[in-house]
């Protein structure tokens, strides 16, 4: 997640102290990501540096700088915000490495390492989603960060899920010799940089 | 005491060669005021497992408890009062009678069980009242978007003194939003006393309960511990979400 593109943001509204600027940016991300103090000073020193934000150059009574966002800035932070991320390529999944290191292993019983992490991970969700149960606090930034949370989550239990029945038929209908090496995915999807 | 409880309740389809089990030895046990998610794949036996909990299906052995009374030792007539008094169900297709209003659908357990039609009528807008509905209640099924019919669905499950509600997919086809509405009113139902037990595959609405039991092959595998207390999720030494 780019802090540096999130204080950005923060700036484009008004000119803001480095303080002011972690409480909200901890408030816009419902609270989920903490921030500490030193890495928004750190930040907006490089921004500086990159004549993305500036600052007064005398600090305030507080001893506090006031930063604003730069035109440069301005013209960077619409940029960001449409460019998606990089999703073209698998990332290296710890949780995908396992299972296909489990499938493989003669003396492990696979669908058992699914369902400890199945398990592991929708304990997760009641933990997330225990925490928008409670409407009376309905926050908006919060809420969607824990949909986004959510939504997360539960695409690792249906990767789970199918890779449980894609094993429990590959079982029933064992392979061919030559298809037992690993997939190269980079190769299948033609996944590049 | 149990709301439900089920003791060693297998099920098996087919006999000799042909024989299939589709639940083996299950045990589980449900407290009033609390939400009970069944997760599982396709033919896991979930859809068996709440069929049998609600007396619409006979096991091939065990026991359904519910609210301390053995099913096993009832009549038929017996069993159909315990399931129109007790029992509330709520399935992903809604099963609402298109000919009657929304009103006259929730209502409509009471008046077969013998209560007033003036009585049941005003149990049944209490109940749509609860669910937000009121304003629609004079309405048909065909004029109630999909997630309107659902809140319909569940105000007939829980209508009158239910205290057990069974319900398979709840959340059908209906958006996530309207899927985690349908799964705040079960849990409001359950802060009123309600049992309730959820079978699904979406790990989404299983997330709503306070325990989730995996089936698979008609066995109880695993279930999730408890949720952790505000004080524990605080607690350095276990694990945050955050």
């Amino acid at each position: 997640m780019s802090i540096r593109h999130s204080l950005l943001a923060l700036l484009s509204e008004g000119p803001k102290y480095g303080f002011q600027l972690r409480q909200e940016f901890e408030a816009s991300t419902g609270e989920i990501w903490p921030l500490n103090v030193g890495q928004v000073y750190t930040t907006l020193q490089r921004l500086e540096r990159d004549g993305l934000a500036s600052s007064d150059d005398v600090e305030d009574v507080e001893r506090q700088k006031n930063y604003r966002i730069t035109e440069l800035g301005s013209v960077e932070l619409s940029r960001w915000l449409r460019t998606p991320p990089d999703l073209s390529e698998p990332p290296r999944d710890e949780l995908v490495i396992k299972v296909l290191v489990a499938s493989r292993l003669p003396d492990v019983d696979v669908y058992e390492v699914i369902q400890v992490h199945r398990r592991y991970i929708v304990q997760l969700m009641q933990q997330w989603t225990h925490l928008k149960e409670d409407e009376s606090h309905f926050d908006l930034a919060f809420a969607l960060a824990v949909d986004a949370e959510l939504f997360r989550l539960d695409a690792v239990v249906r990767w789970l899920d199918a890779a449980d029945g894609r094993l429990h038929r590959a079982a029933l209908e064992p392979a061919p010799e030559d298809h037992v090496a690993l997939p190269s995915i980079r190769r299948r999807t033609g996944a590049h940089r | 005491m149990s709301m439900l409880e089920l003791r060693k309740i297998s099920k098996s389809y087919g006999q000799g060669a042909n024989e299939v089990d589709a639940l083996t030895d299950i045990d589980l046990s449900v407290e009033r005021g609390s939400l009970v998610a069944i997760m599982g794949p396709s033919g896991s036996g979930k859809s068996t497992l709440l069929t049998i909990a609600g007396s619409l299906e006979e096991p091939t052995s065990g026991d359904v408890v519910i609210d301390g009374v053995r099913l096993s030792g009832m009549s038929r007539n017996d069993k159909a009062r315990l399931r129109r008094r007790s029992i509330g169900y709520v399935f992903q297709d809604f099963n609402l009678l298109a000919g009657l209003t929304a009103v006259e659908n929730v209502s409509l357990p009471l008046e077969l069980d013998g209560v007033s039609l003036k009585k049941a009528r005003s149990k049944g807008m209490e109940a749509l009242e609860r669910l937000g509905l009121g304003d629609r209640a004079t309405n048909y099924p065909d004029q109630l978007s999909g997630g309107e019919r659902q809140r319909v669905a569940i105000a007939r499950a829980v209508v009158g003194e239910r205290s057990l509600l069974l319900a398979d997919e709840p959340s059908g086809a209906l958006d996530s939003l309207n899927g985690e509405a349908v799964m705040r009113m079960i849990l409001s139902a359950c802060h009123g006393g309600v049992a309730a037990v959820v079978v699904t595959h979406d790990a989404k609405l299983a997330s709503w309960a306070d325990r989730v039991v995996f089936l698979r092959d008609g066995k109880a595998v695993d279930e999730t511990l408890p949720p952790p207390t505000p004080e524990e999720l605080l607690a350095p030494d276990v694990p945050n979400p955050a």
